[in-house]
């Protein structure tokens, strides 16, 4: 499907010694809203740090595709150029280097980016007002000491100013109160708006997705797609969990339940 | 490997800027080594006080009864001192202008930046060369106020100022220190004497730069500062060196006298090339409720042993050391710093950072003694390092003397590399990899490098730049 803007085909990946990823084929087109869930260990956080590039991880096969070019030797700032934004689950700190300057860097670099001084602090301002951020936090070192609601916000200032064609979020939900939960879901809402970017949402909870207008829904266990459905998915997974998966993925019939799943009738 | 898999090559410091010789032609070079005639040569050269002499001689005698070798610290076996000129003059008089300064010279200290810090930003300017002061002036409004800069050779033939040189000179660091405070005085050449009046605020920074272009020779400048009580001076010491395959001695001595009430901030950038041996001492005295702070970094020399010291006599004055030093390949720099708190409450904070790479080595060395009188004194030493790769070394030794039981001590050290998540989540954002990993050692740099005069916090970050983005591919 040469049209996605994504397109990852039989993806196997690990680490060093444990393979994680087998044969994982994900397909997002421009625009869209996808969501991939699973239990944990299922390994959703993994495919978002491959598609992203990170070398802690080994590509054994497969290609991923990326908005007509085959990315999967890049390195991550090649990516990040390229238009793929990962949103981390736990985002680093780095001591000594502030926001501000960071984001000013970050912008710099992207051709399409580049702008006056002022221009950039009013766009900065903006977005962080948007964000119920307070500015002084611009002033702070990235990351540091900031809480987990905070950093999490910092995120979707990146995603907001960086306007990347597609954004991962890994688990952005997790550890939200719901007052940060609400801000956070306004700002992927925000992007979906302004950037018409695509999106690949990976978490556990459903609430985040409440706001959210969702294309398709994935479901990841043991390492592979194992279920790919229409946004109804969720509202089954929530009620059900995600035991027949698990027990599909052994038995390998199970995925015939589910409504569009591209694996019912595979025998694995 | 695939690209983003790669690591960062650094390639040794590109260090152009630094690395250009000029001829000696036409110089005066005394003998290599030490006896009592080239000491006798270098005093009657400066036709100085017979007390001057004397002292000299004394130091030598000293020098050669001390064994050469320290039992701790990076080796020094590389210095053969019977190969190291002691005196090396260029072929100038001391100038009041650039003009005046020879092509050749003027040129060097343009390079270095020194003639256009000076119109931007500077009180007033000293440039050693090799052994001498080849230039110094000060602007006229701070000489009004009764500030003395000058090369300790002048104020030694000043009727004024002789007395008061005679009275400090050697009496912070006796040249019965260590063997390299007794080669120092012995052989002394240079440097800068500074006074500021009772409560005179210079509103510019004054800054000595020294330069030591010939090979296989030594630089043994005196510093000498007093601020009287109430006043207020920055001094910034800057120095480089071009790279010889012979070795280079700096031995300098820093005496800094700072009175009740008085601040002094001294600001150093140190960047000899690497086969530079700096074995320098830094010591200050400072009176009730003054203020001594210490800004150092430290980049070159093939080994260094530095440890600022500051003796803290009077009730409630206070100390601040911030330091840096970055050791990369054939690299030994054993810095840190003293302080001797004998006032009651007192303060001290001394914040440190080392970054080694390329089998660089580091090692951080502090002392601080408490003494009996010092109620209430507080102190708190911190050093961070940062190694790059696996084949550097970072090493802390701190030493605590306590003798009051009301003084509070507290001693913190952490040693990182970078991670490689941290690599990741930068460049996940767009920073090649060599700018992920610049970025992060500036941010470990940025609480020093905020401390250092505008025109060094940018060569400081450039050196690293360089240092960091050597050779990626």
């Amino acid at each position: 499907m040469a049209s996605q803007l994504l397109n990852v085909s039989a993806l196997s990946a690990g680490t060093e010694d444990k393979p994680i990823l087998h044969s994982v084929d994900l397909a997002v087109g421009a625009g869209e809203c996808h969501v991939l869930m699973g239990p944990n260990g299922a390994g959703k956080s993994t495919l978002g740090h491959v598609i992203m590039g990170d070398p802690a991880y080994r590509v054994t096969g497969g290609r991923i595709e990326f908005d007509g070019a085959d990315v999967t030797e890049l390195s991550a700032d090649k990516r990040s150029l390229a238009g793929i934004f990962l949103s981390y689950q736990a985002p680093v700190e780095v001591p000594g280097v502030p926001l501000y300057s960071f984001l000013r860097t970050i912008c710099q670099k992207r051709p399409e980016l580049k702008t006056t001084a002022r221009k950039f602090r009013t766009r900065v301002g903006e977005i962080a007002d948007q964000l119920e951020l307070d500015q002084s936090f611009l002033m702070r070192e990235l990351n540091v000491g900031f809480s987990g609601g905070e950093k999490k916000k910092i995120e979707m200032l990146q995603l907001l100013l960086l306007q990347p064609k597609l954004a991962i979020l890994d688990e952005t939900d997790s550890g939200l109160d719901v007052d940060a939960l609400g801000i956070v879901s306004r700002g992927i809402q925000a992007y979906r708006e302004q950037v018409s970017g695509a999106l690949i949402v990976i978490t556990h909870n459903t609430r985040i997705l409440e706001r959210l207008e969702v294309d398709r829904t994935h479901v990841m266990v043991k390492g592979r797609m194992v279920a790919e459905g229409p946004a109804e998915l969720i509202a089954q997974i929530d009620a059900n969990g995600f035991e027949r998966f698990e027990r599909g993925d052994e038995q390998g019939e199970a995925c015939a339940e589910c409504p569009g799943c591209p694996k019912a009738g595979d025998a694995e | 490997m695939s690209d983003q898999r790669r690591r960062t090559q650094v390639a040794d410091v590109n260090r152009s800027l630094y690395d250009f010789t000029k001829s000696e032609e036409g110089y005066e070079r005394y003998d290599d080594g030490l006896t009592p005639e080239i000491v006798r040569a270098i005093s009657e050269k400066k036709d100085e006080p017979a007390w001057m002499l004397e002292m000299r001689l004394r130091a030598l005698d000293l020098y050669h009864a001390r064994p050469m070798a320290p039992n701790w610290g990076p080796s020094i076996a590389g210095l053969d001192l019977d190969h190291i000129s002691t005196y090396v003059s260029p072929k100038t008089k001391q100038a009041k202008s650039w003009d005046d300064v020879p092509a050749d010279i003027k040129d060097t200290f343009e390079r270095l930046g020194i003639p256009e810090a000076e119109r931007e930003s500077l009180a007033g300017v000293g440039a050693q060369y090799d052994s001498e002061i080849v230039y110094h002036n000060m602007r006229d409004d701070v000489a009004k106020q009764g500030v003395v800069y000058t090369t300790i050779e002048d104020a030694l033939h000043d009727p004024q100022w002789e007395p008061v040189v005679h009275e400090y000179f050697g009496t912070l660091i006796p040249p019965t220190d260590h063997k390299f405070a007794a080669l120092h005085y012995a052989v002394w050449s240079g440097g800068s004497f500074v006074y500021v009046p009772a409560g005179v605020t210079l509103p510019y920074p004054l800054q000595s730069y020294f330069r030591l272009n010939a090979a296989g020779a030594g630089q043994f400048e005196h510093t000498l500062i007093i601020v009287e009580p109430g006043a207020d001076l920055h001094f910034i010491e800057g120095c480089s060196a071009p790279k010889y395959y012979e070795a280079n001695l700096h031995a300098g001595a820093v005496e800094l006298f700072v009175k009740d009430g008085a601040r002094l901030r001294y600001s150093t950038i140190e960047n000899w090339s690497k086969n530079m041996y700096n074995l320098n001492t830094k010591r200050a005295t400072i009176g009730a409720d003054a203020k001594m702070e210490w800004v150092s970094g430290s980049f070159g020399s093939h080994v260094s042993y530095l440890y600022p010291t500051t003796i803290m006599a009077g009730d409630r004055g206070s100390c601040e050391f911030t330091g840096i030093t970055f050791a990369g390949a054939t690299q030994d720099l054993d810095t840190g710093c003293k302080v001797i708190m004998n006032g009651a409450d007192t303060t001290a904070s001394v914040s440190t950072k080392s970054i080694s790479k390329d089998g660089g080595v580091n090692t951080f060395r502090s002392s601080v003694v408490i003494g009996r009188h010092a109620d209430r004194a507080r102190c708190s030493v911190s050093c961070q390092s940062l190694m790059l790769d696996d084949i550097s070394r970072s090493d802390t030794i701190p030493a605590m003397d306590v003798r009051n039981a009301t003084a509070q001590v507290g001693h913190e050290a952490t040693i990182g590399r970078i991670s490689d998540d941290t690599v990741l989540y930068l460049m996940s954002r767009g920073c090649s990899e060599a700018e992920a990993r610049t970025l992060v050692v500036n941010g470990f740099a940025n609480p020093v490098s905020k401390e250092l005069p505008m025109e060094y916090a940018v060569e400081m970050n450039n050196l690293i730049k360089l240092e960091m983005e050597g050779a990626i591919g």
